[in-house]
Formats: C-alpha cells, sequence, structure tokens
C-alpha cells in the first residue's frame, strides 16, 4: 500500500513504515527507552531524506514515551521537581540545538555530524551498559550479591553550587546538574531526532546518583516534554516534521510498545540490559562502518 | 501584374512552410495531481505528422521524433564526499543555478544516430548534451567531473532517462511515446517538447506544458507546514501524545 508523503514528497509503503515503527516500538517498550536511535537511521536507509527522518522520529517518540510516563506516574514513579528542572533544560537545549542545526547544515556537514555523534554516543554508552551488565550477570551466576555503588553521585555534580533537595530522587544537590544534563539531551534531540533516554538513564543513574524508582519514569517525563519542543522546533524552523510519516510510525510504534512492555516483564532485567547494550554498540559499529567506508554516493544534491 | 505579385508575396511563406512536414503533438494528461497514493505517472506523448499537400512519407527519408518532458529548474548544490583522516566527509562543492529536476529523453532511435553533436547541443538533447549551468567557476576538468555525478546520481533516482526507442511511429504519421515521471519529482510546471527530424535536422518543433500540483490533503498537508507552521507543529504534537494515550488506555483493558 503506497502512501504519499506531502512533505518529505515521496511515496512510501505504509506498510514497511508502520512495521519499522512497530519493530522500534517493540524494543523501545521492552528496554524503555524512546528508539529513535533506531528510527532516524532505518528512515534515512529507506530513503527518507535526513532532516525529515529526524524531525519525525521525534514526534514518535514523544507518542512511544506518552504512555510509558503515564503509567510511571500513577505509580508515583516520577520526580516531577527533578522533572521540571530537567525540562526546562532541554527546551533550552532545542532551541539552541536548532541554531546548531541551521549553521551544520548550511556548512554540508550535518551528515558527517549526525554520524559522528551517533557512534561517539552509542558507542560509549553501549560500551558502559555492556560492560556493567556482564558484571552483574557474572556475579549472579556466582552466587555473589551484586557489589554496593559506593558513591552517590560524580563529584563534578558535587562542586556545582546552590543546592536543592529532590525528595523523591533522595539527592540534596544544584539544580545546575540537572539542568545542563536536560540541555544536552535537548540539543541531541533536535540534532538526532531521538529522545535520548539511551544518555539519560545512565547519566542519572551514575552522574547524579538518583534512586532507581524515579529514574525512568523522571527520564521519561523528559523525554516526553522535549520531544515534544523539538517537534515544535522542527516545524517551526526546518519545516521538515512529516505529519504522514509520523502518524504511520506512530501507528506502529505505539502498539509495538504495548507488547514490548508485556514482554519485558518476563524477562530478567540483567538480560534485557545486556541485549539494549549489544544492540545499542551493533547501531554504532554500524554508523562507523558507514563513515570509514566508501559510501555509494560520493555526489549530493541539495535545493538551494 | 501588381495584383499577381501581392498574392505570390502572400503565399510565399505559406509555400515554403509547406516543403516542411509540420508537427500536430498533444499529451495524455495537461495537469497530473499528486494524491496519497501517487506512486508516479505515465505521461502518454502522441499526435501526427502532416506532410506538405497531404503527401504520403517518403519511405527513403525517414522521420524521428523525439520528445523531451522537463521538470522545473532548480538551483541546487552538488556536494562531493572525500576521505579526509578515514572518514568520508562532504568536501568540495559546486552550485548549479538551473538544473532541471526532472529530464526524459524518447526517441524513435538511439538519439546519437538521429542528430549529430553540434544540434543535440543547440537543442538539450541527451543527458551529454545538457545545459547544467554551473554558477561556480571552476576548473572545467573539475566541472565535468560534478556534472557526470551529478547526472549519474539523478540516472540511478530515475530522475533524469533516455529512452532511445519509446517512441513509436505508425506508418510515419502518428507517433505516441510513454513517460514516466517517478514519484519523487518536485512539484510545478514541467514541459513535453516534441521534435520532428529529419536528415539530421530539426524540422518542426513544439511545446506542450504540464502542471503537476499536489492535490487534497496532500496541499492542504504541505501548505500548513509552510504557512501556519505553529499550529502545524501543535497539530504534530497533539497527534503523537492522542496515539500515546491511546495505545496505553487500550492496552490497560486487556
Amino acid at each position: 500500500m503506497d502512501v504519499y508523503l506531502p512533505i518529505a514528497n515521496l511515496s512510501v509503503n505504509a506498510l514497511v513504515i508502520i512495521l519499522l515503527g512497530g519493530g522500534v516500538g517493540l524494543l523501545s517498550g521492552m528496554f524503555g527507552v524512546g528508539g529513535g536511535f533506531l528510527t532516524t537511521p532505518l528512515l534515512i536507509v529507506y530513503g527518507i531524506p535526513p532532516t525529515v527522518a529526524a524531525a519525525s522520529a521525534a514526534s514518535q517518540v514523544t507518542g512511544a514515551s506518552v504512555s510509558g510516563a503515564m503509567a510511571h506516574f500513577r505509580r508515583g514513579g516520577i520526580d516531577i521537581h527533578m522533572g521540571v528542572v530537567m525540562v526546562a533544560g532541554g527546551v533550552m537545549g532545542a532551541i539552541a540545538g536548532a541554531g546548531v542545526f541551521r549553521l551544520l547544515q548550511a556548512s554540508g556537514q550535518i551528515d558527517t555530524v549526525i554520524a559522528v555523534l551517533y557512534v561517539l554516543l552509542l558507542g560509549s554508552i553501549g560500551a558502559l551498559m555492556l560492560r556493567e551488565a556482564l558484571q552483574t550477570i557474572g556475579a549472579m551466576r556466582a552466587g555473589r550479591p551484586p557489589r554496593p555503588r559506593k558513591r552517590r553521585h560524580h563529584p563534578l555534580v558535587a562542586a556545582l553550587p546552590l543546592r536543592w533537595r529532590f525528595y523523591r530522587s533522595g539527592l540534596y544537590i544544584s539544580p545546575l546538574a540537572p539542568l545542563i544534563l536536560g540541555f544536552a539531551t535537548g540539543m541531541l534531540t533536535v540534532l538526532l531526532g531521538v529522545g535520548g533516554g539511551f544518555v539519560l538513564v545512565p547519566a542519572m543513574l551514575y552522574l547524579l546518583g538518583m534512586s532507581t524508582q524515579v529514574v525512568v519514569g523522571t527520564s521519561l517525563f523528559q523525554i516526553l516534554f522535549v520531544t515534544a519542543a523539538a517537534t515544535m522546533t522542527h516545524a517551526l524552523t526546518t519545516k521538515a516534521v512529516d505529519i504522514v510519516l509520523a502518524a504511520l510510525l506512530l501507528l506502529g510504534s505505539v502498539a509495538g510498545a504495548q507488547v514490548g512492555a508485556r514482554l519485558a516483564q518476563r524477562m530478567q532485567p540483567e538480560y534485557l540490559r545486556l541485549a539494549l547494550a549489544a544492540m545499542v554498540l551493533l547501531v554504532a559499529i554500524r554508523m562507523l562502518l558507514g563513515l570509514a567506508w566508501r559510501p555509494d554516493e560520493i555526489f549530493t544534491v541539495e535545493i538551494s | 501584374m501588381r495584383p499577381l505579385g501581392v498574392l505570390v508575396l502572400a503565399l510565399a511563406p505559406l509555400l515554403l512552410g509547406a516543403a516542411k512536414p509540420v508537427l500536430v503533438p498533444d499529451v495524455s494528461q495537461r495537469e497530473i495531481e499528486i494524491a496519497y497514493s501517487f506512486t508516479g505517472a505515465r505521461l502518454l506523448l502522441f499526435g501526427a505528422i502532416l506532410y506538405p499537400r497531404g503527401r504520403a512519407p517518403d519511405a527513403a527519408k525517414p522521420t524521428d521524433i523525439v520528445v523531451v518532458v522537463k521538470g522545473p529548474a532548480q538551483s541546487i548544490l552538488v556536494r562531493e564526499k572525500e576521505k579526509v583522516a578515514g572518514i568520508w566527509v562532504n568536501a568540495e562543492r559546486t552550485r548549479y543555478r538551473s538544473a532541471p529536476s526532472f529530464y526524459a529523453i524518447a526517441s524513435s532511435r538511439p538519439i546519437a544516430d538521429i542528430v549529430d553533436e553540434k544540434t543535440r547541443a543547440i537543442y538539450e538533447l541527451g543527458l551529454s548534451s545538457l545545459q547544467l549551468s554551473p554558477a561556480s567557476g571552476a576548473v572545467a576538468e573539475e566541472q565535468a567531473r560534478f556534472d557526470a555525478g551529478l547526472v549519474d546520481l539523478k540516472t540511478r533516482n530515475r530522475l533524469y532517462y533516455e529512452d532511445p526507442d519509446a517512441v513509436e511511429i505508425t506508418d510515419g504519421v502518428l507517433y505516441r511515446a510513454n513517460v514516466a515521471i517517478p514519484a519523487r519529482v518536485p512539484v510545478g510546471r514541467f514541459t513535453a517538447e516534441t521534435f520532428l527530424i529529419q536528415d539530421g535536422r530539426v524540422l518542426a518543433a513544439a511545446v506542450r506544458e504540464i502542471t503537476i500540483r499536489k492535490s487534497g490533503f496532500e496541499r492542504f498537508v504541505a501548505r500548513s507546514a509552510e504557512r501556519s507552521s505553529f499550529i502545524y507543529g501543535l497539530v504534530a504534537v497533539a497527534l503523537s501524545v492522542a496515539f500515546g494515550w491511546g495505545a496505553g488506555a487500550i492496552a490497560r483493558r486487556f
């Protein structure tokens, strides 16, 4: 079934896009990540222009995080106080990101920057997660109790001035830390079309030292608002949000996310984290190869 | 004497014109509307060759028909990737002031057999004779590399192509040609030029215009994104929230 995308100016097979959204949704439901880091590259591979892909993938992540955020909210798994600070940083980051996006677009290096950012981010975070998951699984196999974490939060965070109490997170830290974190992920959302969950969750755990009960809920809360802000920013600046493409992706991904969330309950979280780490690393390696190998297209055309 | 002279003068152009065949072209569609299921269009270009004084076509001197369909000209920037420090990045670039967004040439025989290089260049017949009008004053060699790269890229996207036997001529009088227009073309005014060629000379040429535009919902969406971007953005966000919330609400019932 072919559908014409009015903003991307090409026709796609609706079923392929819905299935793509469904697959990403399934993974996002299982691992609690938005899945934008998979959608954008996959859409580009399918032939959607990179800007349209990044802009439309952001709205898919919004949809994927809504039901998750609501579920966590009902269980009291969101630190609203922390979330609001991070959203404020995120919105600022999204606006700054739009400026950077334009600059890079004008210089013609946007594709390279996107690919390099993906490789660096996914590579380092994937490696960290893999190590952590393997250690936990190793400890579990040996029957040892997992090592207790020594530090509550990173010394850099403790050095920041001005301290607030975040009760639900069990923290007494400077609000600048979550603000900066929010800013960075907001920028990533606009540049890469990712929610930033795969950056946020480890950063909240290991840099801020937040209590694990509220980490996923709060990150979903922040992602929800920041991806919405990123969609708005794209609609106003690049005008590259394809609502038809977004609707097709959403259709698949929200359904997939529900199935994924149910599957996740039956699996051991340690192995789930190992699988996520492997997947993140695979995407990073694929992007790295894409940078190093001679590309199919040496020439690219841009309408000016 | 005088009236006769006037008559001869008045008839002279007609008599001269009558020595050459005349082209009567048409296209199957003057307007192509892009709707939700648009996957491209097939354009049928057809017409008749009228010979002077009802003469039958001369079998010894066959006529050829060449049809060129061009999309709206675009000002484009072509970038070339180069390997820098192990990774492929965009390095050099060239701007073209007006390159056709779409170019299809259909002919009754391979274009190189019909006309010589000079005529091809004059009428822009064939991919190697396209006038791409580069804007930056680059070295000829580099320019040629960029031209070739652009044509190659567009050819593989089916946006530029040559079809050497797409024109069928029936009894030397009626001709028809099918030109495929892919879904990726930009909207705007297209031109379909038909050339009648005999002995390597262009005897007649005619142009028809075709308008491609988005219609209905597609037109509404594209226009809203452009003109009322704020509301468009809000609708996109609302849509994603509604989808997510809806799926969550449905899933909780099971």
